[in-house]
């Protein structure tokens, strides 16, 4: 199971990737497999706003459906295209896939996150 | 008489294999004071002969349509039902079958119900069509719900030509207060295009039509609330009569988003209500929300064509409190039914049922007239209309004891259906009972 | 590969006639609403159209075909005289809106219907009109919000539901306008009473149990778990799926239960039909019948009757009455029974069940292996650790025997889940051999781990790619 360097974690299995005051989201690898076969991904409207923690979208599989959650604060400038023909990248590629790129409202929302030595300890608790 | 297949001697041995000393061990789980410890209030128990009998007795005690021609509609209907579809019923790999869940063992039921939301498809001119619901006011209260959950506004228009009982089950689905449901007055049997357009606004989820309407008329004001509806980016809910789509332009073509009808009238009895068929249908861009099953096409690990339930997630076993519907049960037997009896009407058969229908509803319509009668409306019909009737229990009452089943009374008039299975004499002995009743 | 009705279509065939007809044409109709193409809809005589039919049965397993042992569904056979009752004409052809003179013995048979379940379920009045199990939990949560509603009891915006509830419950609950709050359980499988006394408070409307719940496990503590529902204001409510577990043994309203629904197409043997119709009764304890929904049947004089004036009922769920023919059959089979009938079912069933869970002892993980009730969950747990074997798997390999598999995956608190639910007919012969399949794919698991992750092999279509079933909806037949 992969976990990349240089990425915030949250407890739910999202990463942010920081990009000035951008934040790039998407699912973890333990998420992705987790799923199993994603056959479709839904992902917020442009401009719309939320807080940490609130639910963006929805990841289905063949056999399980999950909210999409983002870690961090702000508004909605982009999301990926790409996923409505091809859900099944986010298997393939979770972490090169976002979902949606935020722009930060309140960075102090990092701080609540996991590095990625935290989040590996955190997954290997969280499969006892 | 009991169906349990063992018999004591087993039983006790089974009990001793285990370590039991009798039957009630088996229930030292319940507390003693839970315990019911005394055979339930039931009668005695019968045998199948005497079952056969009694049941015999009780059904004798209703007057079937069989023995007399039926001209009652307003949402059941007495259509022609083939000898084929009874009998492919009784195969029971499919009526004592479950939901296939289980696609290796269900690829008979599996097809069965891919071709009837085919055919449903086709009738309707809509996408996609789902297994089946309860029944059609229930699936139009769904197709509410759906509207107002894609759209995330919550209001919906419904004219009064609409069946009652559909407005009823609606509002009963509206007080989980996720919706409200908002009655329009009708316009001389029709709905009002004028007063709907009025009402729509940025807070309508949608507008329903029936078509034909509660009453048997043409909606012919559809193109009007159509293009109401869909200026504000609402949808328009259409109800349909099955049998009607065999000659009338379909829910599709008229720009329907959703399509939530009654199918008892493709192969399903009577039954005094139940169990009926609510057929379900929309389009593509509401595929991933529609409630209900679902069967789609995929191949096996040989590259085989092969069916399966799919896109399960939204469903109540997967979603569970995030699910659009709790719907699991359906009337999967009732659908197959439809769907082998519009294999065996066919493409021709339906338009000619439906042709059928139409022709000796005018017939009626016409002898009523030349009796000096006069129908309720001035309207397009197209198998049912409402006949002025001073005093309708009355009318009835003199049907009946003609031997002849009559209409639904309303406030005023007797709505009359004319299915093909109705023919010449039996209308015409209609119209004569009804011409001589007291009238205005 | 066996072809679509479309498929076999031939231009012209038919398979349908009508009588002559002697009136006038009509010509009528304004052509902008008429179809300007046919629905594309089959072109097949009789005989193509009855073998069709007949081929796809034979692809299709009922319990008549074999052993069918769902958990949560009781699978139970399903008797041939109740299909005879409800095809007689009486019962069949009669139009829900007749006279009500003419359909005594239909309203007859629905009133003497809801007595039966009165006295099975120990509830005080009751409604036949909801179609299924799910139809019968939403109106049953609606006259709870109904009850609270009319009482002016504003803030009960949340319903309690177990963490291994059926499905239907938090997506009823959430149907209804509800916020569902979800009960753990206890390690001992069954409610943790703790914490639904934590849970409780004046904003909590109900709560929704099944007993025995979806572990087959009876709620030995229900007496304390209505007393503390109760106390808090709220209303219980019974999910009659598991009834065959205790009819005739015990009744939900001797236990505190104020409304339950009762599935007729479990517990009391009409059959499911590939999924439907099934019918869903609710039943309700004395104050809250005058939410029932309309019409009501009463006996006055003699004569049966529809009644519809009922100013606090939630309104109807259903255009009519309910799935009349449905009751047809349950109304045969409890006549069949009667109270020795339905207690003996009963027991066998809890009997069978407790046998396989026995069977199986040793070979699968049991997770709560003490007396179970009608059904019991056992785990592929720890073919999974060693071999990589699921329950799916297994599943899978039991098609192979030719079993219908049990229900997996369900509920969601217990790993890798195989719920089992024999019903009370099946003979002990039937149970061993079972048994002794389970075993043998428990053996190939360890030995053989690739073949069960294989199978079925010998079913008509081997596993099917689901991910393209769901990531390319084709929902429909297109001609080419």
């Amino acid at each position: 199971m992969e976990i990349r360097e240089g990425l915030y974690y949250s407890e739910d299995h999202e990463w942010v990737r920081v990009e000035g005051d951008r934040a790039c989201i998407g699912i973890t690898d333990f998420a992705q497999e987790h799923l199993g076969d994603i056959v479709f991904v839904e992902v917020p409207d442009l401009d719309s706003e939320f807080e940490a923690g609130a639910t963006i979208g929805v990841i289905e599989s063949v056999k399980a459906v999950s909210d999409m959650h983002t870690p961090v604060s702000g508004k909605v400038v982009a999301v990926n295209d790409a996923l409505e023909d091809s859900p099944g990248a986010l298997n393939k590629d979770p972490y090169g896939q976002h979902i949606a790129v935020l722009a930060m409202s309140d960075r102090a929302d990092l701080d609540k996150l996991m590095n990625s030595a935290d989040y590996a300890a955190f997954c290997t608790r969280e499969a006892e | 008489m009991g169906y349990v297949p063992n018999p004591p001697r087993v039983v006790r041995e089974m009990l001793e294999s285990m370590g039991f000393q009798g039957i009630d061990d088996l229930f030292a789980d319940i507390p003693a004071g839970l315990r019911l410890n005394r055979e339930l209030n039931l009668e005695a128990p019968r045998s199948e002969q005497e079952l056969r009998q009694e049941l015999g007795q009780l059904a004798a005690r209703n007057t079937a349509v069989d023995d007399r021609p039926c001209f009652l509609g307003a949402g059941a209907y007495d259509h022609y039902i083939p000898a084929v579809v009874e009998q492919l019923l009784l195969r029971s790999e499919f009526y004592t079958a479950y939901t296939p869940y289980q696609p290796e063992l269900s690829q008979g039921i599996l097809q069965a119900i891919f071709e009837y939301q085919t055919m449903i498809c086709n009738l309707t001119a809509m996408d996609l069509a789902n297994a089946s619901m309860y029944d059609g006011g229930s699936a139009l209260a769904e197709a509410c719900s759906l509207a107002c959950d894609t759209t995330r506004r919550s209001r919906v228009l419904v004219p009064d030509t609409v069946n009652p009982r559909f407005l009823d089950v609606a509002r009963t689905y509206a007080g989980g207060g996720k919706m409200e449901i908002v009655a329009v007055p009708g316009s001389d049997g029709i709905a009002d295009a004028a007063a709907i357009a009025s009402l729509v606004d940025s807070r309508t989820a949608a507008v329903v039509v029936q078509h034909p309407n509660f009453y048997g008329n043409l909606e012919t004001d559809l193109p009007a609330i159509e293009k109401a509806i869909h200026d504000q980016k609402g949808l328009l809910i259409m109800s349909v009569d099955p049998i009607s789509l065999g000659l009338l332009k379909p829910p599709g073509a008229w720009g329907a988003d959703i399509v939530a009808g009654e199918g008892q009238a493709l192969g399903n009895p009577l039954s005094f209500g139940g169990p009926y068929l609510g057929f379900f249908a929309a389009t593509e861009k509401l595929m991933r929300k529609v409630p209900g099953r679902l069967v789609g096409q995929t191949v096996d690990l040989d590259g085989q064509r092969a069916f399966v339930l799919t896109l399960q997630t939204r469903e109540q076993h997967i979603r569970r409190e995030k699910a659009g519907s709790n719907i699991c049960s359906n009337e999967a037997l009732c659908a197959l039914a439809a769907a082998i009896y519009l294999s065996v009407a066919g493409r021709e058969g339906l338009k000619e049922i439906a042709a059928r229908c139409h022709r000796l509803a005018c017939y009626a319509r016409d002898e009523l007239q030349k009796r000096g009668l006069r129908l309720k409306y001035q309207r397009p019909f197209f198998k049912e209309f409402a006949v002025a009737i001073r005093d309708p229990g009355a009318a009835n009452r003199a049907l009946l004891e003609a031997g002849i089943i009559g209409g639904y009374e309303l406030g005023g008039a007797l709505l009359l259906a004319f299915t093909e299975k109705r023919n010449r004499t039996e209308i015409d002995r209609l119209v004569s009972v009804l011409g001589g009743v007291d009238n205005e | 590969m066996s072809k679509l009705i479309f498929e076999k279509s031939v231009p012209g065939a038919r398979a349908f006639s009508l009588p002559p007809c002697d009136v006038p044409e009509p010509g009528e109709l304004p052509d902008s609403f008429l179809r300007e193409e046919d629905a594309l809809l089959p072109e097949v005589s009789e005989v193509e159209a009855v073998r069709h039919y007949t081929e796809l049965s034979r692809r299709s397993y009922g319990v008549d075909s074999g052993f069918y042992p769902l958990g949560s569904c009781t699978m139970k056979y399903n008797p041939k005289i109740n299909e005879w009752a409800a095809r007689l004409p009486g019962f069949a052809n009669i139009h829900p809106y007749q006279d009500e003179e003419t359909v005594q013995g239909a309203l007859e048979l629905m009133h003497d219907l809801e007595g039966m379940l009165r006295e099975i379920t120990g509830m005080d009045s009751f409604t036949l009109q909801p179609a299924a199990g799910a139809h019968g939990e939403m109106t049953g949560v609606l006259i709870i919000k109904a009850y609270h509603n009319h009482r002016r009891d504003l803030q009960r915006t949340k319903m309690i539901v177990p963490d291994s509830a059926h499905g239907t419950n938090p997506a009823t609950a959430h149907m209804a306008g509800f916020e569902m709050i979800e009960v753990k359980s206890s390690a001992r499988g069954l409610v943790d009473i703790a914490d639904l006394r934590a849970l409780m408070s004046d904003q909590i409307a109900g709560l929704m149990l099944t007993n025995p719940n979806t572990l087959g496990l009876f709620e030995e503590e229900i007496q304390e778990i209505a007393e503390a529902v109760h106390a808090a204001g709220g209303i219980l409510y019974y999910d009659g799926a598991n009834a065959n577990a205790i009819m005739g043994v015990a009744r939900p309203g001797d236990m505190g239960f104020d409304v339950c629904h009762l599935n007729l197409h479990k517990t009391f043997g009409t059959p499911h039909g590939g999924g439907g119709p099934g019918s869903g009764p609710i039943g309700v304890k004395a104050f809250l019948a005058d939410f029932l929904p309309v019409p009501v049947i009463v006996r006055r004089d003699g004569r049966f009757a529809l009644d519809y004036d009922r100013p606090l009922s939630i309104g109807k769920v259903l255009s009519f009455y309910g799935n009349f023919g449905v009751m047809v059959k349950a109304y045969a089979y409890i006549k069949a029974l009667g109270a020795s009938g339905i207690r003996e079912a009963c027991e066998n069933a809890v009997l069978n069940a407790n046998y396989i869970r026995t069977g199986l002892r040793g070979h699968y993980d049991i997770p709560y292996d003490r007396l179970c009730k009608h059904e019991f969950v056992a785990s592929a747990r720890r073919q999974k650790k060693e071999n990589g074997v699921s329950a799916l798997d297994v599943a899978k390999s039991l098609i192979d025997y030719g079993y219908h598999p049990p229900t997996i995956y369900f509920p969601l608190i217990v790993e890798e889940a195989l719920m089992i639910e024999p019903t009370e007919t099946e003979t002990r012969e039937r149970l061993d051999d079972f048994i002794e399949a389970m075993l043998a794919i428990a053996r190939d698991a360890a030995e053989h781990p690739e073949q069960v992750k294989d199978a079925p092999r010998k079913a008509v279509i081997r596993r099917l790619d689901e991910t393209r079933a769901a990531r390319n909806p084709v929902l429909k037949w297109t001609p080419e």
